[in-house]
């Protein structure tokens, strides 16, 4: 339990200012963005260094206190909620791009550099960092780590698990660990880093990231097509995958996204619609000239009403100022936004889009979808007030039924916000038991005492 | 202890608002208080969780959540930026009014505000008779930026290189002006402000010789106090609800067809926050109000949005070309989406070579009432700006707030730079002044 003592040892350890421990500041950090109760910390500490950050996880665990890694909190599973009277541990005073290697085609960051930050100083330097999870203006990419997250170029260029090559971290006795390395290939030892992407700081603490850069692509072109039929939509998904070609992006706006972000924005969408896909093709300026005719050809095929391609960067922009401002136009519309991520194989679109539908009709919600259909993970929204409590237990219950559909179509419960609490109750369906007993069994080797952002992923 | 249970029955008129912010965490990317001090209780997701913890009774005293409440520059870039639309700045306000109501006001606010500010006629006297004795007390240090200096330890002024009052404020030159609109036809208010007033007099002048060059007619009411800024964002509603009437008073609404300021923060307060704050008042004085505040622009956005430039063929050359860079002052860009104008007025002004900078829009760190209180916070804030500025490499930084220019002259001025502060509306007077062929004015 943390007590004065406890508090005033962890001022020793990383300076009297970077330990708050008065309420008010506390209440600051007992929340992410999920919708979850917020849960009051004891105390939280922002180490500085390298050095410090490795003492305070041994203090941690030496005292038995629960450590709660965060970031921005900008988590939408709950994975930055810390545990009622443990400790928050901020990253952001760890915040150094400590190389960019253009030779080599590397950065390594610590775990506080905010993923925007990062892309725009290797972008600086004419090369490319492609996960761009919704929330990189403030995300930071340890954290993007812990959660794996993912973003809208996750079709063509994957996901952050694709780019970490290497990972410094602390396990929870305070012993530096190293896996992977600043090399393309590295066969040695197990792959401690593939344990620790998407373990939610409930398996170490993270102190360096090496990532992958690419060079970024010559050309890109994207267009926008409008369908009058749903269906039609979701099946030119399937058909454009079918085809063989990888756009960098292909999303999807259902008639509720389009008539939300019409209201907000005035771009001139059409609001009868039943559904838009924005596609971008990017790569070789041959490539692209290419492709873009083959999706153009494909989208006609499909029956797609009007296509308009962006000749222009304006038009470009344009074009995406509709899906980026999607979630803000349907967030104006209730208090409370439950953004959901359950994901599909890519065919199975069709089938989830109207399993959604039948979602909102059947428990009378109002779902906002939208998402990056070519990856086959959509964002399914729901729009409510929690304070409405029979409403808020319909959204309960529409959730679970999202759950079991994506699963149903052999899909997954998240596929970028990750798992948390929010869906740590959840897990076994997608799993089973035993895959959650084999993962307590390695929580247990590598924590012990059960300190390491207890009951996120495999519960309590 | 503090009886919480009445504080939360007054807090519900914000509940609503407080449930539409949904934790997102974008408004970390935009404020300037967060990027300094990287704390969650300064940026504004922070403190809508407290507010909502003061909701849930989560607090025995309010006085913690009241401090992090107060730490803020009231610069509403989290609002302009705000996925969800939640109106910070109003919440903010209203939050800052219920918990000064619940705990009620230090004592030096109170001198501040009930002793001074409420009464227009007694806070001028004042400032005039501060402005004979500061010189005892302060030295110039800076010719080229116009700012002084404590001569001595002074707990007030630390190490500020700051603007003195004026020797003679603006309402001793022009104490009225009622003409008739010109040959523009159009007839404008001009509400003058505190600083404009009492620091930047000549700015002040400046705006009514651009106006009556441009053929406007001016109306310029004796006696107009502040327009509340201060007193509000210290909770102090009595003393803004006096300023109000005090102001509405003054500028009868049917007199004018514009009212227009040089002030952004005068403009903001004038058009958002009279209407938000006169929700209380008789349905005579919410519409008065409400007209008032739809007929407030701000002085380039008038020039502009009037095409009284084009109009004028005289707009000629600057008396000293130069390369001008441009902040852009929150309580104008984030607050009322104005930025186009006061960039249109310098580029119609020939001899001028307008040079954007990096982050325009970002705040300078003044805030008011923080500049005091966080010193070293404002400072850090203000250092970027300063660095901003150095690498546009102008000899001049233009801007549309004195508030702002005081802010951006203190850290210019303790940093050397060679680089002058001037209000818009200076560059073209000065520019209009130095040109013989203007037209005559009526």
């Amino acid at each position: 339990m943390v007590n004065a003592a406890i508090v005033k040892q962890l001022k020793e350890l990383v300076g009297v200012q970077n330990v708050f421990d008065n309420k008010a500041d506390r209440v600051t950090y007992a929340y992410d963005a999920a919708v979850l109760e917020p849960q009051l910390p004891a105390v939280v500490v922002r180490p500085e260094n390298s050095e410090v950050l490795g003492r305070v996880v041994a203090f941690c665990n030496q005292e038995r206190l629960s450590v709660t890694v965060r970031g921005a909190g900008t988590n939408l599973s709950g994975g930055t909620i810390p545990q009622l009277g443990g400790v928050v541990l901020l990253t952001n005073g760890l915040n150094r791009i400590l190389e960019i290697n253009s030779e080599d085609m590397y950065a390594v960051v610590q775990p506080g550099v905010i993923t925007a930050q990062l892309a725009a100083a290797v972008e600086a330097k004419g090369l490319f960092y492609p996960p761009d999870p919704g929330s990189q203006a403030v995300s930071t990419l340890g954290g993007n780590v812990a959660e794996n997250a993912g973003g809208l170029r996750g079709l063509k260029y994957g996901v952050t698990a694709d780019y970490v090559m290497g990972l410094r971290f602390y396990d929870v006795e305070g012993n530096l660990i190293k896996t992977g390395s600043r090399t393309v290939k590295c066969a040695t030892g197990y792959n401690l880093k593939a344990l620790m992407i998407g373990s939610e700081g409930t398996l170490g603490v993270l102190d360096e990231i090496i990532l992958k850069l690419i060079p970024p692509p010559r050309a890109r072109k994207s267009m926008l097509a409008v369908f009058d039929q749903m269906e039609r939509a979701s099946q030119t998904v399937a058909a454009i995958i079918a085809h063989h070609i990888v756009p960098a992006t292909l999303e999807f706006l259902d008639n509720f996204t389009i008539r939300a972000v019409e209201d907000f924005s005035h771009a001139g969408l059409p609001v009868e619609a039943a559904a838009i896909l924005l596609v971008e093709v990017d790569g070789h300026p041959g490539q692209v000239a290419e492709e873009s005719e083959q999706v153009e050809a494909i989208l006609k095929q499909m029956g797609a009403k009007d296509i308009q391609v962006a000749r222009d960067d304006a038009q470009r922009d344009r074009i995406w100022a509709a899906r980026r401002s999607a979630l803000s136009a349907l967030a104006k519309l209730k208090p409370t936004v439950v953004l959901e991520d359950a994901t599909v194989p890519r065919s199975k679109i069709p089938a989830m889009v109207h399993a959604l539908q039948d979602i909102a009709r059947r428990f009378d919600l109002a779902i906002g979808t939208f998402g990056h259909a070519g990856d086959g993970n959509l964002h399914p929204t729901i729009l409510t007030d929690k304070r409405d409590k029979g409403e808020w237990q319909r959204v309960e219950a529409a959730i679970e039924a999202i759950f079991d559909e994506a699963l149903a179509l052999g899909g997954t419960l998240s596929g970028e916000h990750g798992t948390g609490l929010a869906k740590a109750g959840f897990l076994k369906k997608e799993t089973g038991q035993g895959a959650i007993l084999l993962s307590r069994r390695i929580k247990s080797a590598l924590d012990p005492n059960h300190i390491l952002n207890p009951g996120k992923i495999i519960g309590a | 202890m503090a009886d919480m249970h009445a504080l939360v029955r007054l807090m519900r008129e914000v509940e609503d608002q407080l449930a539409s912010c949904m934790r997102c965490g974008m408004c970390q990317s935009v404020c300037p208080l967060y990027a300094t001090t990287g704390r969650e209780a300064d940026v504004a997701r922070g403190k809508l969780a407290l507010l909502d913890g003061l909701l849930r009774e989560m607090f025995d005293r309010p006085d913690s959540v009241r401090e992090r409440l107060d730490r803020c520059l009231l610069c509403g870039s989290c609002q302009a930026g705000c996925p969800s639309g939640v109106r910070v700045m109003d919440i903010f306000i209203k939050a800052r009014a219920i918990l000064a109501g619940f705990s009620g006001l230090s004592f030096s606010q109170k001198m501040i505000f009930k002793g001074m500010l409420a009464h227009p006629a007694l806070f001028d006297q004042l400032t005039f008779w501060s402005s004979r004795f500061q010189k005892l007390l302060t030295r110039p240090v800076n010719e080229m930026l116009g700012t002084s200096c404590a001569r001595v330890m002074s707990p007030l002024i630390g190490d500020r290189h700051f603007k003195p009052l004026a020797d003679r404020p603006f309402h001793h030159e022009v104490p009225f002006l009622d003409t008739p609109a010109g040959r523009s036809g159009r007839k404008v208010a001009f509400f003058v402000g505190c600083l404009l007033d009492k620091i930047f007099p000549k700015v002040a002048g400046d705006v009514v010789t651009v106006l009556e060059k441009a053929g406007v007619g001016l109306l310029i009411p004796q006696g107009q106090a502040c327009c509340g800024i201060p007193a509000l964002s210290a909770g102090d509603t009595q003393t803004f609800q006096r300023l109000l009437r005090h102001n509405l008073e003054r500028f009868p609404v049917d007199d004018f067809d514009y009212l227009v300021t040089a002030c952004a923060t005068c403009t903001s307060t004038i058009k958002k926050l009279w209407p938000l704050m006169a929700e209380k008042e008789d349905a005579g004085t919410r519409r008065r109000v409400a007209r008032i505040a739809e007929k407030t622009l701000d002085i380039s956005q008038f020039l502009i949005d009037e095409h009284l430039l084009t109009d004028v063929p005289s707009v000629g050359r600057a008396s000293k070309p130069a390369e001008v860079t441009y902040h852009d002052p929150c309580h104008l860009k984030k607050s009322l989406g104005v930025s186009v104008q006061p960039r249109a007025v310098l580029n119609a002004i020939e001899g001028i070579r307008f040079v954007e900078m990096e982050g325009a829009d970002q705040c300078c760190g003044m805030g008011g009432s923080f500049n005091i209180k966080y010193y070293d916070i404002s400072r850090d804030i203000g250092e970027r700006k300063r660095r901003a500025i150095q690498a546009s490499q102008c000899s001049v930084v233009a801007t549309s707030c004195p508030a702002c220019m005081m802010q951006i002259s203190d850290v210019l001025s303790r940093g050397g730079d060679p680089v002058r502060v001037r209000h818009v509306i200076e560059l073209l007077a000065e520019c209009w002044k130095d040109n013989d062929n203007y037209p005559s004015t009526h």
